[in-house]
This record gives structure tokens, sequence and C-alpha cells, in this order.
């Protein structure tokens, strides 16, 4: 008996010591969508944390939620701050041209298809022309965000005139009063040039977030004052201090970190990607003007996107136009992070804007119109140059 | 608020459980109604844990008092990230009971938890003997789902954390004011016991919380659930047990009823939606090596709106198990009844079983865990603990699971 309890005590003994090892291993961090940017001051990671628990509360029918939403935390439509799941898609309807939306007076231009115990949820109004859309990842925005418009007007090529069959152009758009232009904004006709969302109908992140609270979770703000269910306006439901903070942590969130980038496979992969032209819309790099976050001002960093709209041709046109953006116009999604989708996805695959694509291959064949020339010149890449190609991808 | 007439199908209920219980009163004797611990039947189940306590008593006074006090330290790390070390003064809990008279009895236990942050009144009722087989409890009683929720008491138990399937799945410790009635008869190594009463129910926090998910524990928050039943409709909870000395026990139950308000000043104002959990405990002792193993498992089904959104599910299942290992039972340090087991816990809970409406994708909401721990008990009535815990956890939908390890010591002794 007397060796049993020794032995129990220094197997306790034992485990204690080793304490530090029986305990979990940080993942690596460029396995790691969430984070900040690198370079924060010790107040501006203190809004950081503040932005991050605001991003992830949930909303309750006493905080504000609903009646009628389609997510109860920004969290839901952005799990890990990565790509959005079916579970969560919304649709957007009501426009089917540029003369703006004509069922605004019926629910548009978002269908809330959920609802609190004891409300219905909205219907969807017959004829009404929509898309079905998934959220997308939500780091490195604010990189995206303070690029200069000079720099975004450098890509566009509205009029194809290189002939090289890209026709990228910004969506110059409305923004709401309570957007402030960025400093050194161009504008046109009272429009500015919106980045942010699928069809880049947002102008900031103040836009994105404060629309975001109101037509996904029925949240009502300083902003966005008017409930979807009522249409009437109410009390704000959220502070203008918490949309702040949500506001400065997706401009502070960190980059995604590439992975594997001395493999061979992906190095081979980089240059198909080249030749194939895609990197003539998923453009590689892109720098930052000044911002007031140090961390983020005069960058230069490698998002492959251009910030402008591209005609996706006929398969992905969804007959739904938002903004200016035609209906089978889209803005080149960034492919940072996109090996990292399924750790947001369930480990699934749901790209394009709708999610149709269960695979980044499936996602490249399903691409038309301005992009009809590198899906061709994919479709007859060897398995070998697929597979270098995929890799590459799945390593951004 | 309005009561249906449904308050009597639910009496007829109660009737139809002693109806049930009587055949079993082969040879029940009364029980001695002076001694406020334990009963004369002479042995005990799960239910009798209320009563199977040390108290405190004097032959003068009629009223006896105890409790348990139990603290630990706790070094967790979630994904490599560790808020450090803690000291965490969990529970102080005091028992009272009087015997106020002949086969008439009051227990009482109130508890601080985390220091004064929750104040409790986990039971507080009088209980009138009419028969061992036919007994009145009425008060703040805990409702009988499962083993846990009646049998929670620090000192009983090898492990710092409190079972996942009895506090994150279900609200153990889980009271409500209430009555009915309770009963137990034995015959030769057999002993049956029911517990059959009504009680106050759920409210509509189980799916509107911040939890984010179908979470029963909620409605603990309520400042009002005890004076006022939220859906108008009481809860039925309705437990038997059967034990054999030889083999061990084992218990089902049921707790369920409306949990929303659905009419207010006479009107609907919204679909009556249910709450039903049913559970199986069970406990037995492997006489050869002196192994002890309990366990639970839950199922609970939650009506919730098909408009609402999935991350609140309408399925939940849980379960379980621990195994205690006593591997030195002599006289250590002065103490001579000390002894020293090894231990292991089993939990899983599933706070949302099924698959999106969408892909037909599983859903997750799942959490994992093992608790490797090893104890010393100088006596029956004190627990040093030393406890490793790893635990998984998996969001709703399947993404890669968050780790989290902890290490716990602590102790728990009754006073």
């Amino acid at each position: 008996m007397k060796i049993i309890c020794q032995v129990t005590l220094m197997l306790a003994i034992g485990l204690l010591a080793a304490c530090q090892k029986t305990l979990p291993f940080a993942p690596e961090e460029e396995d790691l969508l969430d984070g900040p940017v690198n370079g924060l001051n010790l107040e501006e990671k203190a809004q950081f944390l503040r932005g991050d628990a605001a991003f992830n509360e949930v909303f309750t029918i006493e905080r504000g939620l609903g009646p009628i939403f389609v997510a109860n935390q920004c969290a839901s439509c952005h799990p890990g701050d990565g790509k959005g799941s079916p579970f969560v898609s919304f649709i957007r309807f009501g426009q089917a041209d540029t003369l703006g939306n004509l069922f605004l007076d019926q629910g548009g231009p978002q269908l809330q298809h959920k609802a609190i115990p004891g409300f219905e949820v909205e219907q969807f109004p017959a004829g009404a022309p929509s898309a079905i859309l998934f959220a997308p990842a939500v780091t490195g925005l604010g990189f995206l965000d303070a690029v200069s418009d000079e720099d975004i007007l450098q890509s566009a090529d509205p009029n194809d005139q290189d002939g090289d069959g890209i026709s990228g152009r910004p969506h110059w758009n409305q923004i709401p009063d309570y957007v402030d232009p960025r400093d050194h904004s161009l504008s046109i006709n009272g429009r500015y040039i919106t980045r942010f969302g699928k069809k880049a109908g947002a102008y900031d992140l103040l836009h994105q977030t404060s629309s975001a609270y109101n037509q996904d979770m029925g949240v009502t703000s300083s902003f966005e004052s008017i409930d979807p269910y009522s249409g009437l306006k109410l009390d704000p439901e959220v502070n203008i201090q918490t949309i702040n903070d949500v506001v400065f942590y997706l401009k502070t969130l960190k980059a995604p970190i590439a992975r594997n980038q001395n493999d061979s496979e992906v190095i081979r992969g980089r240059e198909i990607f080249g030749e194939l032209g895609c990197i003539k819309c998923h453009l590689p790099q892109l720098k930052t003007g000044l911002s007031p976050i140090a961390a983020i001002s005069d960058k230069t960093f490698y998002p492959y996107t251009d910030l402008l709209l591209h005609d996706m041709g006929p398969g992905l046109d969804d007959g739904y136009t938002e903004g200016f953006a035609l209906s089978s116009e889209w803005r080149t999604p960034p492919l940072w992070g996109l090996g990292l989708s399924t750790d947001s996805q369930g480990g699934n695959y749901f790209l394009l804007h709708d999610g149709r694509a269960r695979s980044i291959e499936e996602a490249i064949i399903l691409h038309g119109g301005e992009a009809a020339d590198s899906r061709g010149e994919f479709t007859r890449l060897s398995p070998s140059e697929k597979k270098q190609l995929i890799r590459f991808l799945e390593a951004l | 608020m309005r009561i249906s007439t449904s308050i009597y199908l639910e009496i007829c209920w109660l009737g139809f459980l002693l109806v049930f219980g009587l055949p079993f009163q082969l040879n029940a004797q009364l029980p001695d109604s002076l001694q406020i611990s334990g009963d004369s039947v002479g042995a005990f189940l799960n239910m009798d844990a209320t009563y199977n306590r040390p108290f405190l008593s004097s032959e003068k006074m009629p009223v006896a008092v105890g409790g348990y006090l139990e603290a630990n330290s706790l070094y967790s790390s979630e994904d490599g990230v560790s808020e450090g070390l803690s000291f965490q003064a969990r529970r102080l809990t005091l028992f009272m009971s009087a015997s106020i008279s002949n086969r008439i009895k009051f227990l009482s236990e109130i508890e601080f938890e985390d220091g004064t942050k929750e104040i409790a009144i986990e039971f507080a009722a009088l209980d009138v003997s009419f028969h061992p087989l036919l007994n009145f409890r009425g008060g703040i009683l805990m409702n009988p789902i499962g083993a846990f929720n009646q049998n929670h008491d620090g000192p009983k138990w090898e492990f710092v954390e409190r079972p996942d399937v009895a506090v994150s799945m279900l609200p153990a410790t889980w009271s409500n004011a209430g009555f009915g009635l309770y009963g137990k008869t034995y015959s030769g190594s057999w002993i049956v016991g029911y517990e059959a009463y009504l009680t106050n129910g759920f409210d509509n926090t189980i799916i509107n919380n911040i939890e984010n998910k179908t979470f029963l524990p909620a409605t603990k928050q309520s400042e009002s659930r005890f004076e006022e039943n939220n859906s108008g409709r009481a809860m039925t909870n309705a437990k038997i047990a059967i034990k054999n000395r030889n083999l061990g026990e084992i218990g089902f139950s049921y707790m369920g009823g409306a949990y929303n308000k659905f009419e207010n000043e006479g009107l609907k104002i919204d679909d009556k939606r249910g709450v039903h959990v049913f559970a199986l405990d069970l406990n037995t002792t492997i006489k050869r090596s002196d192994t002890y193993i309990t366990g639970e498992m839950v199922y609970a089904w939650i009506q919730v709106p098909s408009t609402y959104t999935q991350q609140f599910g309408n399925h939940q299942r849980g379960i379980f198990i621990d195994v205690v290992q006593p591997v030195v039972k002599q006289k250590i340090l002065g103490w001579k009844d000390a002894r020293f087991n090894v231990a292991a816990r089993f939990d899983f809970v599933d706070w949302n079983s099924g698959s999106f409406s969408e892909t037909d994708l599983d859903i997750g909401d799942e959490l994992w865990a093992i608790t490797p721990a090893v104890s010393f008990r100088p006596s029956s009535q004190t627990v040093f603990r030393l406890n490793y815990r790893y635990q998984w956890q998996v969001d709703l939908l399947n993404n890669p699971a968050a780790k989290t390890a902890s290490w716990l010591f602590g102790f728990s002794s009754y006073f």
C-alpha cells in the first residue's frame, strides 16, 4: 500500500511539473485569420479588444435583436473572422437596373428571413430580382479601406482600351449622409468610389458595419435608425462608441498570412496564376495611403484584388443590381486567406458570391465574362499544373 | 394570468404516479420522523441525498445545521492562451433542518457561489410523512431530473468541476417552487422510490440568451421564477428509481411542460412551446475491486420556432460517466479511515443535435472532455482533489475545435 501511495504522489508531482506541456499549443499565427495587425499601440490594442467583444456580442431580444433578422451576432456570419456559410446566407432583392430599388416599400433591399418568437419572417415579394450572398472574411479590411481612390482608378480600364478583354471599373455610388468621405477622395456628380461588399456597394467600414447591424440583425443605431420590421425610426439599440469600436476592430484585423511560400509547387502555381492572366483582376499587390492608424499607414500588402467591378458573364448573373453595379458585375474578391476558408465553413468550401462553388477548381470553372479566357486557359492545364495552381491559392 | 384547466390533468398525473407506486409497498415501514438524516428503510437512493448529509445537532434542540465549503485553484489554457492562475471560492453552502413534529420536517439549503456573486435558496421544503410511500413535499424543491441535481454536494465527488451535462445542459442546481409527493419501499434486496412534483418551469431565455445556444440554465437568471411561473403552466417532474443492494441503482426521470409566455391578459400572444427532458442515471460499485461507477445520460427536446435561427437547437443530449477506484484505504497521518482514490470522468454535451436545413451537414456545438483525477480523503466528509481536464469544443459549424486544458487543485468539505 505504501508503494501505491508513493507512486500516486509521485505521479501527481510529475504531472504538476509537466504542467505547461500538458496545455494545448497555440495554433501557428499563419493558420489563424483573427488577431490584430502588428504595431498597434496600447490604446489601439484596448480599442481592438473592445471591438472584438462587440463583434462577438450575441444580440438577444431585449438587446434589440430583430424582430426580423438574418443573424444574431457579427460573428455568426463571419465565424473566426472568416467567410460565412449557407446557414447564414442572405438575400438582397428588389433592384433590376440602375434606376433604383423598386421594392424598398416591400422590405428591400435585404430579406430578413428569420424572426424572433411571436413574429413572422419577412416574405419575399413575388417578381423581385434577387441574389443570394455569403458574408466574406473580414480580415485585412483596414488595408483595403486605406487604399487611395487614385490607386483603385489606376487599375481600371472600363472601356478595355488595352484590348485584353478585362474592363474593370470602380463602383461610383451614392453614399449615406452619415459617411464622411476620406481625405482626397474622388467624386463624380455626388457619387464616390465604394469598395466593400460583393458588389462594392459600401463606401467604408462605418457604412458596412452600420448597415450590417441594421439589415442583418435588425439593430438600429444613430447611423441607421429605421427598423427593418416596422419601417419606423427607433431609438438607437447600439451606441456610436460600440460601432466605432467594431469599425476599428475591422480596420486593425491583421491581413491573412500566406503559407508555404517556399514550396516548389506553390512557387510554380504562382507563375501559372500570372500566365493565365488571373492577376489582371486579382491584383497581387496594393498599397495603403496615409492612415491615422500607423500600423496600416503607407504599407504594401498582398490581397489579390483590384477592388473593381467586373462582368462575370451570364452564369454568375443573378439578375440583381446593387447601386450602379450591374447584375452580372461583381467586385473582385480578395483571395488572401482563401486556403483558410474551410476553417470557418465547417471543413467545406462555399465559394463565389453565393457559395455555389464547393471547391477552388469549381470556382475557377464558374468564372465567365471577362474571366472567360483565363478559365479557358485553366481548363487546358495539365492535371499537375492545375494542382500546382490550387496549391498556390490554398497557400494564400 | 389565467390558468387553464390542464392543471387538473397534471394533478391527475400525480395521482396516477401515486397509484402506480402503491403496489410496491410490500414491507414499507414508517420513517422515524425524529431522525433528520436518513430514514428507517435504511437504504438510500439518490433521491435521499437531500437528507443524507452530516448535520450537527443537539438533543435539546430540534434544529440541526451543517454545510460544506469548496475552494480550488485553477490554471487553464485555451489554444495556447492562458489567463493565468486563479483561486476560486466556489461554494459555501449552509444546511438547516428541523423536526417540527412527529413526521413533519423541514430542510433548507442556501448556497453562496463565487463569493456572493450568486446567492440562492437551493432547497427549502416542508416534508410531511403520511406513509413511506406517501410523503408530501412543498416549498423550493430540487427538481428530480437525473441524479446529480439532487446529489450535488461537493464533498461527495472526486472532481472540482461539476459534470458538463448537469450544469451546461441541465441547470444544476435546479430548484423551483412547487409541491408534490414522494415515497420509497423495499422488498428483499430491492428498493423502489418515486418522486412526482409540479413546479414552476423554464422561460423564454432558454432560446434567447447570450450563450447563443438553447441553454436551459439561462432560466436561473430570472429573479421572478420563485414567484411566478412564466408560462402559466406547471412543469411536471417525475422520477422512479430502482436499486438492488448488490447491483446498484438506476433512475428514470422526466421534467417538462410549456416554457414560454403564450398568453397575457387573456390574449394569445404566441404559440405554446414546450421543453421535455428525459434522464437516465445509474450508479454501482463493483464489489471485487471496490470500483465505484456513476453516470447520467440526458436527452432534451425543446420546441423552437421554425422561423428562428438554427443557432438554437431543438434536440440536445449529453452524458457523463465517473469511475472512482480507491487505491489506498488505511490510517495515514493519524486519520484512521483515510483514502487515496484515482478517478476519471468523461463528459459529452451536444447542444444542437441534427443537421442544417440548408445543407444537411451535421450541426456541431458539441463539447467533449476527459478528466483524470487523484483525490485524498482524510475522512469521508473531506476531499482534496487534483484534476487535469482536457476539453474539445466545436462551434455550430464544426470548425476546428477549441482545445482547453485545465489543472485544478482544491478541497471540499462538509462542516
